[in-house]
């Protein structure tokens, strides 16, 4: 029986498996040509203090707001030009991939884990959990992000914890919502009532036997939000309630060079540039990967 | 003698664009419709028979295309018609009616709505006087309370009522020719019934010309005057019905018929046709049913028969038959590549 | 049927907005930072019994209840408080001084993005992977990738500082508003005829608009397409040319009109965003709007404003949402009650 069952219950298509995907996914040139760049960028956060030229925070007074070297008054040593306390463009935009990056990460592993707890669990045991989770979501959504993460921050003061927290408030539901759809669906599928069946327990069930199937959207979805956390890190440093200012980050960047828009455009422009780089090779790739996963799901 | 056939299709080619290369769908089918005439167009799931009425009307989109042939539609070839005129004709003077209503009528709009389109779209009736077309239709399709019908929407219906539906807007313009793409597939035994009388009904009102596509060999017997087989993008048997069934010349028409149950004769046995239908990207050289045939020869391996002319106004392409032959028809476009 | 549907929705927006005015109350009364002080700030010295006058005053020392209690029942009467960083002024008429520039700012972004979104995601459905449709899905890709602020500056710089064409911050330029019907510049010109003040309101409008608009655009382009390339590979679009429908109808009419239906979903959201991407862009081009009210007021912890600018997002995403299931609802038979 166990056999017949086996037969029936295949886990899905190959593409819904992690090994499955990538093999979808490597033959996608534009997604692949994204993780070069987002691998680019790892290299150059975890490799910042080799591969910048000069120190970020270092100020260098006969140097303020240079150009960049291609342009008249520019100088080799400041590739991309320097801002207006004189700090190394170039070397400040090196650093600042760090700060976006374990931002992100941290951020989008944390809203995984609450989003996909809850949506197992609410998927899974329904009734009244389940409702309070929709209203819950539902207030959640009607909130305002900005709002929220302004008040925290103007709670705390600049506090990378916080700036975490505030980054999450939202986050979670994207993660809850595809977990919950999904494990509902499972709820239901011959796979988990044979197990049942055979007597396994609940946290067995959902761990052993659910979640597995639940991981390839997971990881489409963690990938795709990467890409709205680092923008929204960015937004809020920006407004200067991100990342403490001592700390080089792209957003606080352009905010810097905002004063000097008219004569000195490099300052706000690169940062920016690196922002819209990573972003769009993260969600190259996130798509790559829904399009790997299931065609279905892509727009 | 009579007069020139309604529809004449020559030697038609349709194919698709595949990533493993052309996929020829329909491959040199030629088949005629006289005035007022069902033709069935009978063969299994996936032998071409939907792209070949696809082709007549000339609704085959991307990838696909008609690669050779005619389509000669009261003399004129369609295949040299513009896009305007082709507008023109469709639902004016030939019509489709496809299998399952409930995904071909737009979900989103009223009964009314659709059906009133195509009067106003042809200049038959528009406004107030399209209502009123509109509900001559739905009564003379057989609904009850036309007024309301009207005004419902398709998911409202049952699929009996949505299938006549369809087949009101089909005749609302009094088309010469009706493709009715299995009309009947989608519904149970009974409602078929009634489906069929009804089309039956229109045929003989407004002297319609239909091809009827179906799998359904009974349907085939009751409803209509000729038949053509078709396998694998060709057609390998034409003849009036009754010769059709009484005496098979193809052998995949006999294969056919052996798969149906007789009624009252439980002791004849059901033998299905061994084998699957050929890759159409790249068909065997010689005869496509060859593979499967009982009585298959070296030479249908080979090369593949033509169109051979047998008495009674039949056609039959297979080299069993070559003796019975009174003459070829040389198919423009070929037979062969 | 209809008043019953509209009526149950209404209710189910209770909850909701309770909730939001709850979390902000307790968000803002959890953050330091005495409004008090802030106010005083200014004046100098002073003795601690007038702090303790002024927060009498404000109903700032009692308990966290009562002060909830206090705030909902008064704004169920349309008095959202007095304004602590604006010198006592009512927050209902701070609200209503600024209210129209942001609502003309989303209004502007909002026709904007479906203007360009919804042709776009049309022709790009016709033939997918084909030239347009390429183009179109990189540039819809970085239009959801572009930090709203930066591009914000880029096109300062270059339509405004390089070009000259378009200016880079406020309103309207000095002097020019039109006489006030509705609050709107770009309405009150065109109803007063006054065609310097429509091309002065549009002018500062279009770069934040544009800005804004752009992550809209970008989603329900995609969306509209994807779904569009769905529909039209339906039965009823092939029955539609049968009956020999001139294409135009058959896309423009029998395919958008169920394509739009999950389209519409998006456009909701989306706007819901545009609400909260308010504030950066208008800080951004200095826009005297909401949004920067609000920046400005959380900064100097003026609760009942923050509270009151809160309500208003709050209310306006739920009305919006319950816009968009209405919207679906009339384009989609197949979901009407009964």
């Amino acid at each position: 029986m166990l056999q017949v069952l086996a037969d029936d219950q295949l886990v899905a298509t190959s593409s819904a498996t992690p090994p499955g995907m990538l093999r979808v996914l490597s033959r996608n040139r534009m997604a692949m040509a994204a993780a070069l760049v987002i691998a680019g960028f790892l290299v150059m956060a975890a490799l910042a203090p080799a591969l910048a030229p000069h120190d970020p925070n270092q100020q260098h007074p006969e140097a303020i707001r240079l150009p960049p070297a291609w342009e008249r008054g520019g100088a080799e040593a400041f590739l991309l030009g320097t801002d207006s306390l004189g700090r190394d463009l170039l070397s400040r935009i090196i650093y600042g991939a760090r700060v976006s990056i374990m931002l992100g990460v941290a951020v989008v592993l944390l809203t995984l884990v609450v989003g996909t707890a809850l949506g197992m669990l609410a998927g899974y045991f329904g009734g009244p959990l389940d409702a309070v989770a929709s209203r819950l979501v539902d207030v959640l959504l009607a909130f305002p992000f900005l709002i929220f993460a302004l008040a925290i921050m103007a709670a705390t003061g600049p506090n990378l914890g916080a700036l975490v927290l505030a980054l999450a408030f939202k986050g979670w539901v994207d993660f809850y919502r595809v977990v919950r759809g999904d494990v509902l669906s499972a709820r239901g599928a011959a796979y988990v009532i044979a197990a049942r069946g055979l007597g396994a327990s609940t946290p067995h069930i959902l761990f052993r036997e659910i979640l597995p199937n639940v991981v390839p959207p997971i990881i489409v979805v963690a990938t795709l939000r990467m890409a709205t956390i680092i923008i929204a890190e960015a937004s809020l440093s920006f407004l200067g309630i991100g990342v403490p200012p001592s700390i080089p980050a792209w957003g606080t960047m352009v905010s810097d060079g905002r004063a000097d828009i008219a004569a000195a455009w490099w300052i706000a422009t690169f940062p920016g540039l690196a922002i819209l780089l990573l972003v769009l090779s993260v969600n190259l790739f996130g798509e790559g990967l829904r399009d790997a996963l299931d065609p279905r799901m892509s727009l | 003698m009579t007069e020139r056939p309604l529809l004449e299709v020559e030697g038609v080619r349709t194919q698709f664009a595949t990533y493993r290369g052309p996929l020829v769908a329909v491959d040199g089918v030629s088949l005629t419709v006289g005035r007022g005439e069902t033709l069935a167009l009978v063969g299994e799931s996936g032998c071409g028979k939907s792209v070949a009425a696809l082709s007549i009307m000339r609704l085959v989109r991307r990838p696909g295309r008609i690669t050779a042939g005619r389509i000669l539609f009261e003399g004129e070839d369609l295949r040299g018609k513009s896009k305007r005129e082709m507008q023109r004709l469709r639902g004016a003077r030939l019509a489709m009616v496809f299998q399952d209503p409930l995904s071909t009528l737009n979900p989103a709009f009223t009964v009314e709505t659709q059906l009133a389109e195509s009067l106003r779209v042809h200049g038959v009736a528009r406004g107030r006087a399209a209502r009123a077309r509109g509900i001559e239709l739905l009564d003379a399709m057989g609904l009850p309370a036309p007024q309301e019908r009207l005004r419902s929407y398709p998911h409202e219906l049952s699929g009996g009522m949505r299938q006549r539906v369809m087949i009101a807007i089909a005749v609302s313009c009094s088309p010469d020719l009706i493709i009715a793409d299995e009309p009947t597939t989608a519904l149970d035994v009974t409602l078929q019934v009634q489906i069929m009388d009804l089309l039956a009904e229109i045929k003989r009102q407004r002297r319609l010309a239909i091809i009827l596509i179906t799998h359904d060999l009974g349907i085939v017997s009751q409803f209509s005057d000729r038949a053509a087989v078709m396998y694998a993008g060709r057609i390998v048997e034409q003849a009036q019905v009754a010769d059709l069934l009484s005496e098979p010349l193809h052998p995949y028409t006999e294969g056919l018929l052996g798969c149906v149950p007789r009624l009252g004769r439980p002791d004849l046995p059901i033998t299905p046709i061994e084998g699957a239908v050929p890759d159409l990207v790249t068909p065997p050289p010689g005869c496509r049913f060859a593979p499967r045939c009982p009585r298959v020869m070296d030479r249908c391996i080979e090369s593949e028969p033509p169109d051979y002319r047998v008495r009674g106004g039949r056609i039959v392409r297979c080299y069993l038959r070559e003796e019975m032959s009174q003459g070829v028809l040389a198919a423009p476009g070929g037979t062969s590549p | 049927m209809w008043l019953r549907f509209l009526w149950r929705r209404l209710v189910q927006l209770i909850p909701v907005l309770i909730g939001v005015s709850f979390i902000v109350f307790l968000t803002m009364h959890l953050t330091p930072g005495d409004p008090v002080e802030h106010m005083l700030g200014q004046a100098g010295r002073v003795t601690q019994e007038q702090v303790e006058e002024l927060r009498a005053y404000y109903g700032l020392d009692r308990p966290f209840a009562v002060q909830y209690w206090m705030f909902l029942s008064h704004a169920a009467t349309g008095n959202l408080g007095i304004s602590y960083s604006h010198h006592g002024r009512p927050v209902a008429s701070i609200i209503g001084g600024r209210f129209p520039a942001t609502l003309e700012l989303t209004l502007f972004a909002f026709l904007l993005a479906l203007l360009l979104a919804l042709p776009a995601g049309v022709i790009a459905s016709l033939r997918p992977q084909g030239t347009f449709d390429r183009i179109a899905t990189v540039k819809a890709l970085i239009g959801i990738s572009l930090p709203g602020f930066w591009l914000g500056i880029v096109l300062m710089i270059v339509f405004g500082l390089r070009l000259h064409w378009l200016p880079i911050s406020g309103r309207i330029a000095l002097g020019m508003a039109p006489d006030q019907i509705t609050g709107l510049h770009g309405i009150d010109a065109l109803l007063t005829g006054n065609g310097p003040a429509l091309r002065s309101a549009l002018q500062h409008l279009l770069l934040p608009g544009l800005v804004l608009a752009a992550p809209m655009a970008a989603m329900v382009m995609r969306m509209l397409r994807s779904s569009m390339i769905g529909v039209l590979q339906q039965d009823y679009v092939q029955f539609a040319r049968a009956k020999g429908l001139p294409e135009t109808t058959v896309v423009g009419k029998h395919a958008l009109r169920n394509a739009l239906i999950p389209t519409v979903n998006i456009v909701a959201l989306q706007t819901g965003l545009l609400l909260s991407g308010n504030m950066i862009i208008e800080t951004v081009f200095q826009y005297p709007g909401l949004g920067k009210l609000a920046v400005d007021a959380i900064g100097a912890a003026d609760y009942p404003l923050v509270q009151a600018v809160v309500l208003i997002y709050a209310v306006s995403y739920v009305l919006l949402n319950l816009g968009a299931d209405i919207v679906q609802v009339a384009l989609d038979p197949t979901v009407r009650p009964g």
